[in-house]
Formats: C-alpha cells, sequence, structure tokens
C-alpha cells in the first residue's frame, strides 16, 4: 500500500492525540478539545473541497482540467493552463430559436427575474396569511391551521400530473404564471410568519386600531417593520427554492428563451458533453448569488429554518 | 378578545387570508381531486384520455422498472436515517460542546452545500466521480488504495452508493442544523446533576440529552423520509447523457413517476404512481409516529 500524503497527514493528527493523552494528567479534557477542533474541521474541509475544486476547474482550460487536481503548480500557470476560455465560450456561444438567438446572460436575467417575483409574492401573501393567524380570531381557526399541517406532510409530487394538466387547460404552460402562483401563499412560510408575528405585543395593535388605521395599515406600517429579521430568512428561503427549482422550469417551460438556469445547465451537460469546463463555469455562475445571499444573512436564514421545529 | 373601538366591525380575516384560501383550493384542492380521477384514466398527451379503471395501478404494481425504482428509494431512505441522521447528531453534538471560536465557521461550511440546487450537485459529481482522474476517485484512492479506477455512475452496483455518499455531503449539514437548536435548548443544569450524581457521559447522553431532543428527532426523521422518497434531481442530473444511470440503476419512484407521466406522456399513470408514492409515506410516517409515541411512553 503507498503512503500518499493524506495518510501521513492523518497519522500526524494521530500521533498528536496520543502523545497528548499521554503527557497530560488523566482526565484531562485538552486532547478532546484537539481530537473534535481535527474532526470538525476535517468535516468542513470535505464539504468545502468540492466547491473550491469546481472554482478552479472553471478557470483551467480543458486539456488542463484532469491534469492537475486543483490548480496546476505556479511554474506552470499559463495561458495554456488558466484562462477564461470556459466563461467567453459560456457566453458567447448561442442558441437558435424562432425568436432569434438566446444567449447565456439571458438565462441568469431569466433566473433572477423568477426567483425575485417568487419571492415578492410569498413574502406578501404567506406574512398576510400569518398575519390573520397570530393577531385576528376567527371561526375555524384550528381547523385551517390542522388543514394547513396536513397540506404539509402531503408529498408535493403527487401533484405534479394534476397541476400539468390544469396548466394545459388554462394556457398557463410556457409562461412564469405556472411556476410564481401555487406556490405564493404556501402553508410553509403562513407559519413562519405566524411564529413571528405572534411576538409582537397585542397593545400595540390594539393602539393603532383605536387610532382609526385600517386592518392592513396595521399589518403593513406597524407590523411587518417589527419582524423584519425574520422576513429576511424567509425570502433568502424562497429566492434559494426558486433559484434551485428544477422540475418545475422543466415541466411548465418549453421556449428556449424562457428557460432558467438549472434546466439549461441540465442540457449544457449533453451539449458540451466532452467539455466539462463550459457547463462547470456555469455551475460555479448558478452558485455565487445563492452564497453572497447567504452570508449576508446566515444567521437570520438558520433561525428561520429551525423556528418552525423548535418552540 | 378585548372588545375594540364602538364604531369598528370585527377585522375580517378573509381579507389577510383570502389569497391563500383562493390559491389552495385552485392549485391543491382542485389538482388533488383531479389527481384522484386521472389516476383512473390512460392519457395521450395531456388533452385526450380515456377510462382504464384501476389498470394503471395493476400496471405499475406489475412493472419490474416500478419495484426497481421502489428498492433504490427505500435504500436511499434506509441511508438517510440510518447513516445520515447519526452523522448530523454527532456532528452537532461536537459543535454544540465545541468552545472554538472557529465553531460559527464550521457550522456554516458544513450547512454550505444545502445552498446548492440538487441539480448543481449533480452536474458537480458528475464530473467528481470520473474514472481515475475524479476528485473523488483519487480521495478514495489515497485513503485506502482503492476505487482509483471504479465507473461509480457506470456501474450499476456503485450507482447508488454513489448517490447515498452526495447526499451525505449535501444533507448532514442540513439536519445537524435542526440537532444543533435542539441540544441548544436541553436543560444544562439537568447534565450538570446527573454528572454530580455519577453518571459517565454515555449515561447523560441517553437519559438526558436523547429524551430532551426527542420532538425534534421525530420531525427530523419524517421529514427525512418524506424528502428521501421524493428524490428525484440528483439521479437524473448526475448522469450526462443518460437519465437515471446505466439501465435506470438510479431510478427513483418519482423518477418512474416522471418517466411515465412526461417522457411517455401518460398523466394518468403518473398520478397513479403519485397515489402509490403518497401511500408508502403516509405508511411510514405513521409508523414513525406511533414508535416515537410508544418509545415515549416507556421513558
Amino acid at each position: 500500500m503507498e503512503i500518499s500524503h493524506l495518510h501521513i497527514t492523518l497519522l500526524l493528527f494521530f500521533a498528536i492525540f496520543v502523545g497528548l493523552k499521554l503527557s497530560l494528567p488523566r482526565n484531562s479534557k485538552i486532547p478532546e478539545i484537539y481530537l473534535r477542533f481535527v474532526i470538525l474541521s476535517g468535516s468542513s474541509a470535505i464539504v468545502l473541497t468540492p466547491f473550491v475544486w469546481l472554482l478552479c476547474a472553471a478557470f483551467k482550460s480543458n486539456e488542463a482540467l484532469f491534469q492537475f487536481l486543483f490548480l496546476p503548480s505556479p511554474t506552470e500557470i499559463s495561458n495554456q493552463t488558466i484562462n477564461l476560455g470556459n466563461f467567453v465560450r459560456l457566453f458567447s456561444d448561442a442558441r437558435e430559436t424562432v425568436h432569434g438567438k438566446v444567449y447565456f446572460i439571458e438565462y441568469i436575467f431569466n433566473s433572477i427575474f423568477l426567483a425575485t417575483a417568487t419571492t415578492i409574492a410569498q413574502l406578501l401573501f404567506c406574512s398576510m396569511g400569518g398575519y390573520a393567524l397570530a393577531k385576528l380570531e376567527f371561526r375555524g381557526k384550528r381547523l385551517l391551521m390542522f388543514f394547513m399541517l396536513g397540506t404539509m406532510m402531503l408529498p408535493t409530487m403527487i401533484l405534479l400530473a394534476p397541476m400539468y394538466e390544469m396548466m394545459v387547460r388554462i394556457g398557463w404552460i410556457d409562461t412564469y404564471w405556472a411556476l410564481i402562483v401555487p406556490g405564493a401563499a404556501n402553508a410553509f412560510g403562513m407559519f413562519l410568519f405566524r411564529q413571528a408575528i405572534t411576538g409582537v405585543p397585542n397593545d400595540l395593535i390594539e393602539a393603532g386600531r383605536l387610532d382609526g388605521c385600517t386592518e392592513f395599515s396595521i399589518y403593513w406600517n406597524l407590523v411587518m417593520p417589527l419582524v423584519r429579521p425574520m422576513s429576511g430568512a424567509f425570502c433568502l428561503i424562497c429566492f434559494l427554492a426558486s433559484w434551485n427549482n428544477f422540475l418545475g422550469p422543466q415541466i411548465f417551460i418549453q421556449s428556449t428563451e424562457k428557460l432558467t438556469l438549472p434546466v439549461v445547465l441540465s442540457q449544457y451537460v449533453g451539449v458540451y458533453s466532452v467539455q466539462y469546463g463550459v457547463f462547470l463555469a456555469g455551475t460555479l455562475i448558478a452558485i455565487i448569488p445563492p452564497a453572497i445571499l447567504f452570508f449576508a444573512l446566515q444567521k437570520e436564514f438558520i433561525v428561520g429554518l429551525t423556528s418552525g421545529a423548535v418552540k | 378578545m378585548p372588545r375594540t373601538s364602538h364604531s369598528r366591525p370585527n377585522p375580517n380575516p378573509l381579507v389577510f387570508l383570502g389569497p391563500y384560501l383562493i390559491i389552495t383550493v385552485a392549485f391543491f384542492l382542485y389538482p388533488f381531486i383531479s389527481a384522484l380521477i386521472l389516476a383512473f384514466q390512460q392519457t395521450f398527451g395531456p388533452t385526450s384520455k380515456i377510462w382504464v379503471g384501476i389498470s394503471n395501478f395493476t400496471y405499475i404494481l406489475t412493472d419490474p422498472m416500478f419495484y426497481r425504482a421502489l428498492k433504490n428509494t427505500t435504500i436511499f431512505a434506509f441511508f438517510s436515517i440510518f447513516l445520515q441522521l447519526p452523522l448530523s447528531l454527532g456532528l452537532a453534538i461536537l459543535l454544540s460542546s465545541s468552545a472554538s471560536k472557529a465553531k460559527g465557521w464550521f457550522r456554516l461550511l458544513i450547512f454550505s452545500p444545502q445552498l446548492v440546487g440538487q441539480i448543481f450537485v449533480g452536474i458537480l459529481f458528475s464530473v467528481l466521480f470520473v474514472p481515475r482522474y475524479g476528485l473523488v476517485n483519487r480521495f478514495i484512492e489515497a485513503l485506502i488504495s482503492w476505487g482509483l479506477e471504479e465507473q461509480w455512475l457506470q456501474d450499476p452496483k456503485l450507482v447508488m452508493p454513489a448517490i447515498v455518499l452526495i447526499s451525505l455531503w449535501m444533507y448532514v449539514g442540513f439536519n445537524m442544523i435542526y440537532f444543533l437548536a435542539a441540544l441548544h435548548n436541553v436543560d444544562e443544569s439537568l447534565k450538570e446533576a446527573a454528572a454530580i450524581d455519577g453518571a459517565n457521559r454515555w449515561q447523560i447522553f441517553r437519559n438526558v440529552t436523547l429524551p430532551a431532543i426527542k420532538p425534534i428527532t421525530t420531525f427530523v426523521v419524517i421529514m427525512s423520509t418524506i424528502g428521501s422518497f421524493q428524490l428525484f434531481e440528483l439521479p437524473y442530473n448526475l448522469f450526462a447523457n443518460q437519465n437515471f444511470g446505466p439501465d435506470y440503476s438510479g431510478l427513483t419512484i418519482v423518477g418512474y413517476l416522471y418517466v411515465k407521466a412526461f417522457q411517455n406522456g401518460d398523466i394518468g399513470m403518473g398520478a397513479a404512481v403519485g397515489w402509490i408514492l403518497t401511500l408508502i409515506i403516509m405508511t411510514i410516517s405513521l409508523i414513525q409516529v406511533r414508535v416515537s409515541g410508544t418509545a415515549r411512553k416507556d421513558n
């Protein structure tokens, strides 16, 4: 068995750990702290490596892609190995359609437009519903919430076939309506907002009512600014879900000029079958906007994800 | 609810719930009911259909391809629950007990694949699993001196293991976040009291931590099951020019639904597969709820 760098590193860590364990008094926690650190940083490294690889691969020429695992050594870096060729190819190649040529940049705009529209619609309708669930009393509220919980447990895939048939019938095939409207007011988002809005003091809402505000302006001007962190998290969740949505556009969108990044990249794997670099560059571009948003909003995001589950 | 001002009527909840109610009736209840009808019809494209009784179901339940999909999906769900969730819990415990300054970074990094859609992960790993040159092949070779030339995505025997490996990479951090939130809420004083009483670490974990995180564990198990049984995008996009792998070795139930409904154009058959899938998921979820309920009584 050949000894590699990886083995040496692992052995080294193990040796340090055993050494610490033996050299320190019994019951000392120090080796454990190191072991914990090693496991956690090792896991993080494993998770991060494919991203680093992708980042390198997008800039490598087709010949250099597999020649060097990550980047070539400094002496071998040249225009031949590291260049923007993949990106140039990606953005300059056009696909002919009946409506003229379609360039890659248009798919990026489609994705941004669709994700933004979806997010705005969901933010508005889910927060409205959440407000009613949290602050308004009405008959059948418990029943409604029970029903909503039931819809969340049902696998969404059961609706796929009938939804397609329905979209054909109402003429929404090949339009973004089919992707925006069905999810615009969903149980998950309404529960999320219900959770956040329940924390807003009732006195504030009563004061608003006494001052003669309309119920809508209480919701919009008094309550919504107070749940801004939750709104931020929710927007991120919606944006990501729409941005990464493959099955929806794959089924409902037919015109090339209306496609979104996931569907187009999935097709490019076949189109550029031997030129991995081109579709890897596209994949890199596709994961950059979510990454930026996530790093900007990560704390709110994690709070938003788990607040539905942890009371 | 306290009486508000004299002249104002009670605020009308329909103003706020209207969008949800309309959308739910139109895009949930209606398709749901039409799925019931469609399942007993054969369709040729979306418009022409004939009534076929239960023959969609008898066709599916005698189709070897369906059983392959069922087997693959079950394998995937099994590993999601019995391999991925314990790993998530382990990492969450390590993270929650860590005092390192890098803690926030670890959490962020381990979670990060969750941001990337399955479709992009599929494309990325289709290149990472290339024999001899792929990152995964080289990594495993370096680790255990095996697998450099393995054709993960061309060898039907290795297709499901590859999918499980990728899903570990994608979802371990996601479930870890839920366990972290649960661990955060465990009463520290209970643990300290147990430690003073001479309980060792395993006993504390078994008798204090585990019962305390039970509700969220049930939640995560059920959500993982529902999610696993709906796996589609990853196996669809992982195998460059052939969907679902050589000889459909990576076919899942939703993949089968997709092939029948959208590649072969029989929406009715798709609806029938959807119902079978729903029944499977409901049954398993109910069993899980029941099991966790009886376990709670024992404690």
